[in-house]
């Protein structure tokens, strides 16, 4: 019985809550309702305490949080959309993050938040954010693309005593399987060679790794290109020294994100390479982000919006004859 | 001076009232020593001081037991935070950026706090205290420990624009979690006045909008502050949900140190909000008896010992090391990248 990325959502929360008292779910329609993902499906039935419907109140849930995580306890808070985020902000990025800076006292709360852009979805049901939690010191910015990562870096999460974003994609949610969870054991702060390659290096993290690597297949196909692929796995920590031994093996890097275009992850990344192994590039590092417009609704707006197997092609045919 | 006559009939009790004034009379020396550290340069940063605001602060910090109960302060409670327990030390130490502070440096003024023990270290976006609180009981709640603990936060008539203020208190009026809000009404949010805050009559209609129940009191009647937070405690305590209490009164003073307050109008001064709570509480306790004249110098001498012993102690302590800072805001240090 294969496993989707949901799954794994689903069943790791299950596990945290078996294996730990002090874990509990917090958010909207999480309990009954399951979740409007499901991603707590059946988990109020077995703790009717300890998964808890909110009000529509993104940051009193944040802040509900930090008290209890400060009392001791684990909460995992499930923001229906990313994007909602935007409203318990504050309470994540100024109390939650500055928390164990100024007190000595941590707060391991962890926010889940489903992101990225699925069709006719439209401009607040489609975010990418992990670009402003990561930005702010205090908080550990997650964003796993396979279902054993979703697994298993939702328990470690769990487990950190900082302030965990968990980053999950809404895309992958149902159509990424899996035989079971069983992983590779990296830790978290680590990235991942999905597919190795000596003529250029993709950086890419979440949803953007599979398409990352079905760009790398079109380019095999067609002119025989390998491809290397990195999954940042974490965007903080992020893992440069991955990076750039692969860089130093290909000489070519191209950063893709699903994020808007203006700074964020993949800026980091090309900003750390060039400014730390400038000697290793054969070719001006490239980024590839989604438009600098709010997401669209329909979906032939939409799918152009993001990064595309064939938009990174286009890019990587680019950074290749140079 | 007005001292309300009906007060006779209130049930408010000696003991409860002298620990509410001496911890009043140890805030207000405190912070007078606070304002003349500033302007003599000595502070960096901010001074933010309650007065005023004393008798407000202090009767709720009093209803609270240090170890059992949580104190969510704002910028205008060193009162309260003396009534709950607060080593002064903890105070001066932070003002003057003693490493040695609970903050070491890292935050100022009245950002402080000891979390563990139940006294929170507020930020600077109003309203985020309520739901934190909320949290922190609920914590209790589901591990069993709750018992007849409470949580208590004061916020001022600014902060209950705010969204956050909102949600806090409408979330732990869903949850029913023994908390007491209290809005200490003083007129100004910084410089804006009331009629550009809020449009309802009195703040504490909006009590019911809650579904709470709501206390209103002169926040400048000392006894009645008393009476007032010790009810709404208590009540609180016995689990009958979240308490709001808006206390009216004027703060006297800028914002902070910096700020004159020249743009409060003197007619408001002059009202019957304008009086000191430390006049008003020193006339209620010596007519009924409570206190002397005597004893009240004694607990002013007292204190001022006690204050500069305090500013002597952190003035002498080291500042942080910029070279021996961790510089990351995480507690895995094995994660800091930069």
């Amino acid at each position: 019985m294969p496993v989707t990325y949901i799954d794994a959502i689903r069943d790791a929360q299950y596990k945290a809550l078996e294996e730990d008292e002090r874990v509990f779910l917090y958010g909207q329609d999480i309990g009954k309702f399951g979740g409007a993902f499901k991603a707590t499906k059946g988990l109020q039935d077995k703790w009717p305490d300890r998964v808890m419907d909110a009000p529509i109140s993104e940051d009193a849930m944040v802040g509900m949080a930090i008290g209890a995580a400060i009392e001791g306890m684990r909460p995992v808070v499930e923001m229906q959309f990313a994007d909602f985020s935007s409203v318990g902000f504050n309470q994540i990025v100024n109390n939650a993050a500055t928390h164990f800076y100024r007190t000595g006292i941590p707060v391991p709360i962890t926010v889940r938040m489903p992101s990225g852009g699925t069709p006719g979805s439209g401009p607040f049901h489609s975010q990418s954010i992990e670009t402003l939690y990561a930005h702010y010191p205090g908080c550990i910015v997650l964003t796993p693309a396979t279902v054993s990562d979703a697994y298993h870096m939702l328990l470690e999460g769990i487990s950190m005593d900082d302030p965990v974003i968990y980053c999950e994609h809404k895309l992958l949610y149902r159509w990424l399987k899996s035989d079971n969870y069983d992983g590779d054991g990296l830790p978290i702060g680590k990235a991942r060679i999905t597919r190795s390659g000596k003529h250029a290096t993709v950086v890419a993290y979440s949803a953007m790794v599979h398409e990352a690597v079905r760009a790398a297949e079109i380019l095999k196909a067609e002119g025989g290109w390998e491809i290397e692929v990195v999954d940042l796995r974490s965007v903080k920590p992020l893992d440069t020294d991955t990076v750039m031994a692969s860089v130093a093996r290909t000489g070519r890097l191209l950063a893709v994100g699903e994020a808007f275009p203006w700074g964020g992850v993949t800026a980091e990344i090309v900003s750390r390479i060039t400014a730390e192994g400038f000697h290793l590039l054969d070719a001006p590092p490239m980024r590839l982000n989604a438009k600098d417009s709010p997401i669209p609704y329909h979906p032939k707006l939409w799918a152009a919006h993001r990064p595309t197997p064939e938009s990174i092609c286009h890019a990587l045919k680019k950074l290749l004859n140079y | 001076m007005v001292v309300d006559q009906t007060r006779d009939t209130m049930e408010t009790s000696k003991e409860q009232a002298r620990k509410v004034y001496h911890a009043m009379v140890r805030a207000r020396i405190l912070e007078a020593k606070f304002s003349s550290l500033y302007k003599a340069g000595q502070i960096v940063g901010g001074v933010y001081l309650g007065k005023g605001q004393e008798a407000v602060s202090a009767s709720l910090g009093a209803n609270l037991e240090w170890g059992q109960d949580i104190f969510a302060p704002l910028i205008r409670d060193q009162a309260g935070r003396t009534a709950f327990g607060e080593d002064m030390l903890d105070a001066t130490r932070t003002y003057l950026g003693s490493v040695k502070g609970p903050m070491k440096g890292r935050d100022g003024n009245i950002h402080r706090g000891r979390p563990q023990e139940g006294l929170l270290a507020m930020i600077s976006h109003l309203g985020t205290s309520v739901s934190v609180l909320g949290g922190m009981l609920k914590a209790r709640q589901l591990r069993g420990t709750l018992g007849t603990s409470v949580g208590a936060t004061c916020v001022g008539d600014g902060a209950t624009s705010t969204g956050s203020f909102h949600e806090g208190l409408n979330y732990v009026a869903v949850e029913k979690l023994p908390v007491v809000v209290v809005v200490a009404d003083n007129q100004f949010a910084y410089s804006t006045p009331n009629n550009k805050q809020f449009a309802c009559d009195d703040l504490v209609d909006r009590a019911k909008g809650y579904g709470v129940p709501g206390h209103s009191v002169d926040g400048t009647d000392f006894l009645a502050c008393v009476e007032t937070m010790t009810a709404a405690t208590e009540a609180a305590r016995r689990g009958e949900g979240p308490q709001m209490v808006v206390a009216k009164l004027l703060r006297l003073g800028g914002h902070g140190e910096h700020d004159d307050g020249s743009y409060v109008p003197e007619e408001l001064k002059g009202s019957r909000y304008g009086r000191d709570c430390m006049e008003v509480g020193k006339a209620q306790m010596i007519e009924k008896g409570w206190l002397t004249e005597e004893e009240l110098k004694q607990w002013q001498d007292d204190a001022k010992v006690e204050v500069q012993t305090a500013v002597t102690t952190a003035q002498k302590e080291d500042a942080p090391d910029p070279y021996k800072e961790s510089w990351t805001a995480l507690s895995r240090g094995s994660f800091r990248e930069w």
